[in-house]
């Protein structure tokens, strides 16, 4: 499959996902209902695809899509098929700039808490352009990142034990678990201002990605401006799965599966993994949003829980493949 | 005429250790040059601190004549072109892809274009679609070496571009860096192979610990003092009709 055959087809996919998503639901529509939807989007019908459903689904399919842009970035930047926003810490870092803003009471704030887990998310990812400047081994920023992830993990540990109240620890805990139940056309445009800026930055540094298959000092004696663009990728990763964080806590492993996916059909040259991968990330997150919803529990699914429960044997099987590779 | 690298009582510190203590080396067009040394006397380590990969404690490092702290990364890369010793390859692109990464500069189509005679050049014409991680190491080298070509360099550089190699592409790749010094390009080689070095080398620079131990043709750079000095090994360069061979043994064997 070509390259641009193939895109065409994520993007078909992605369509009809995004299309059955809206069109299932806890109400049940006919055709008329989606006639009537669309001459007049104030009626009930209309409230209910406008302003429930469809800003649900492209809040999914907009946070798929910077997750996998983001994994596709990492794993180009690392040269290892296991990096995702998780692995550089950024989404651990993340979610404890949300938890700090929940457990101060910032809750009821407008924006309080997205905006405590986007600076939770660029700091980890300062802290990343930093250390990747200084240590140019993918090995040794892998390390540095799970370091990273670990501490943030153990300050979110944290501020659940020390919290007073049994409340926050609930919303810190729904947080965690990431969902993008009850968001709104807002939500989504807040969403898509830091990802923007971070898909720009990505796919700037795209090149800079392909020279570092040769490895770093190929790279550094290229001709290419090496230290802007692998500055480009981590500050635009970090951008993308900040965001996706911001708005919609921690949903694991699209970053990682995403760009695994589309090798297969699009090549492995990183740059060319890029569009693909944030296709293919909103379309896994839209279908596992989609599950989430209609897989009949008494309570409704955790979005973070369904792409975690697909996402984590998934990882297993890239790292033994990866480990066998690297052992050959 | 100036030299295309000039590298000038180079010193460069590795944790404790001075890997490069006071090292000089110089490369004019049309030159193949060889750079011996048992491991660890810093080849590699006077190559990336000539070429700035590492910083230099002290001493200077000249590309065509100019400071290499003066020049842009892309005015350095079209004076310089580098081989490293590590053949890893991050992702399985065609080699056509990979040679082509050897000219950044070049239009897409043009670069692919170059790629594609190089590739030829070192004998893997018809293999520009083939995966680079579905080749055999050999093939791989080769891939790297047309990508070496392709940045169409005046000065190539290749850390050892013949460990590894069965005999047939060990002479093969030094037949391709002799050929790119017969047009014109000066190239600064490391080898371990003291016959391959007497056999393809016009000069021959001779390392121990850090500092320069030799620096000549190969029969003075590999005379029986400096094979004994550097190496401890006894026994020198014997012309044979299919050139010199280094016939060396260990003491007392």
């Amino acid at each position: 499959m070509s390259g641009r055959r193939g895109l065409v087809l994520l993007a078909a996919l992605l369509l009809a996902a995004a299309l059955l998503a809206v069109m299932i639901g806890e109400t049940p529509l006919g055709a008329s209902d989606y006639l009537a939807a669309l001459t007049r989007p104030g009626s009930p019908v209309g409230e209910i695809l406008w302003t429930i459903r469809a800003p649900r689904v492209v809040m999914a399919g907009l946070i798929g899509a910077a997750l996998g842009l983001a994994g596709a970035a990492l794993q180009g930047l690392l040269r290892n098929p296991l990096a995702d926003p998780g692995v550089l810490g950024v989404s651990a870092s993340s979610g404890l700039g949300a938890g700090l803003a929940i457990a101060l009471g910032l809750a009821a704030v407008p924006g309080a808490i997205e905006i405590a887990a986007l600076v939770g998310a660029l700091a980890a990812g300062v802290l990343v352009v930093v250390l990747a400047a200084r240590f140019r081994e993918p090995e040794t920023l892998i390390l540095l990142g799970v370091s990273i992830s670990a501490f943030a993990g153990a300050l979110s540990a944290l501020v659940f034990n020390l919290s007073p109240s049994p409340v926050t620890t609930a919303e810190v805990l729904t947080w965690m678990l990431g969902s993008v139940a009850n968001r709104d056309w807002p939500d989504v445009a807040m969403t898509l201002a830091p990802a923007s800026i971070g898909a720009l930055l990505v796919v700037w540094s795209a090149r800079g990605l392909t020279m570092l298959t040769l490895g770093e000092e190929t790279a550094a004696l290229s001709g290419l401006p090496m230290a802007r663009l692998r500055a480009a990728a981590v500050a635009g990763a970090s951008l993308l799965a900040g965001a996706a964080v911001a708005a919609a806590g921690i949903i694991g492993f699209v970053g990682l599966a995403a760009p695994h996916l589309v090798r297969r059909g699009a090549g492995e040259d990183p740059a060319r993994t890029l569009l693909p991968s944030a296709l293919a990330g909103a379309l896994l997150l839209v279908l596992a949003d989609l599950a989430a919803r209609v897989i009949p529990t008494e309570q409704e699914l955790k979005l973070g829980v369904v792409t975690a429960l697909f996402g984590a044997p998934l990882f297993a099987l890239v790292a033994w493949r990866a480990a066998r590779s690297w052992r050959a | 005429m100036t030299a295309a690298w000039t590298i000038e009582n180079l010193v460069v510190r590795q944790g404790d250790r001075l890997a490069v203590n006071g090292a000089s080396l110089s490369a004019a067009a049309g030159e193949l040059v060889g750079v011996l040394g048992p491991n660890g006397s810093g080849k590699t380590t006077l190559l990336r601190g000539g070429l700035g990969l590492l910083k230099a404690e002290a001493g200077t490092a000249r590309l065509a004549g100019h400071a290499l702290q003066g020049l842009s990364e892309a005015a350095r890369a079209r004076l310089a072109g580098y081989l490293p010793q590590e053949r890893r390859i991050g992702w399985n692109l065609g080699s056509l892809e990979i040679a082509a990464l050897g000219a950044p500069d070049l239009p897409p189509a043009r670069a692919r274009a170059v790629a594609a005679d190089m590739l030829e050049r070192v004998g893997l014409a018809g293999f520009e679609a083939r995966g680079v991680l579905e080749m055999s190491g050999g093939e791989r080298a080769r891939v790297l070496l047309a990508r070496l070509l392709a940045t169409r360099a005046p000065l190539l550089v290749a850390d050892e571009p013949a460990a590894g190699l069965d005999p047939d592409a060990q002479l093969l790749t030094l037949d391709l860096l002799r050929g790119e010094a017969a047009r014109g390009a000066a190239v600064v080689v490391t080898l371990h192979d003291l016959t391959l070095a007497a056999r393809f080398c016009d000069r021959l620079v001779v390392m121990s610990h850090g500092r320069i131990a030799a620096d000549g043709p190969p029969a003075t750079a590999l005379a029986s003092a400096v094979l004994s000095a550097v190496f401890g090994l006894e026994g020198g360069l014997v012309d044979t009709p299919s050139g010199p061979v280094a016939a060396v043994r260990r003491p007392g064997r």
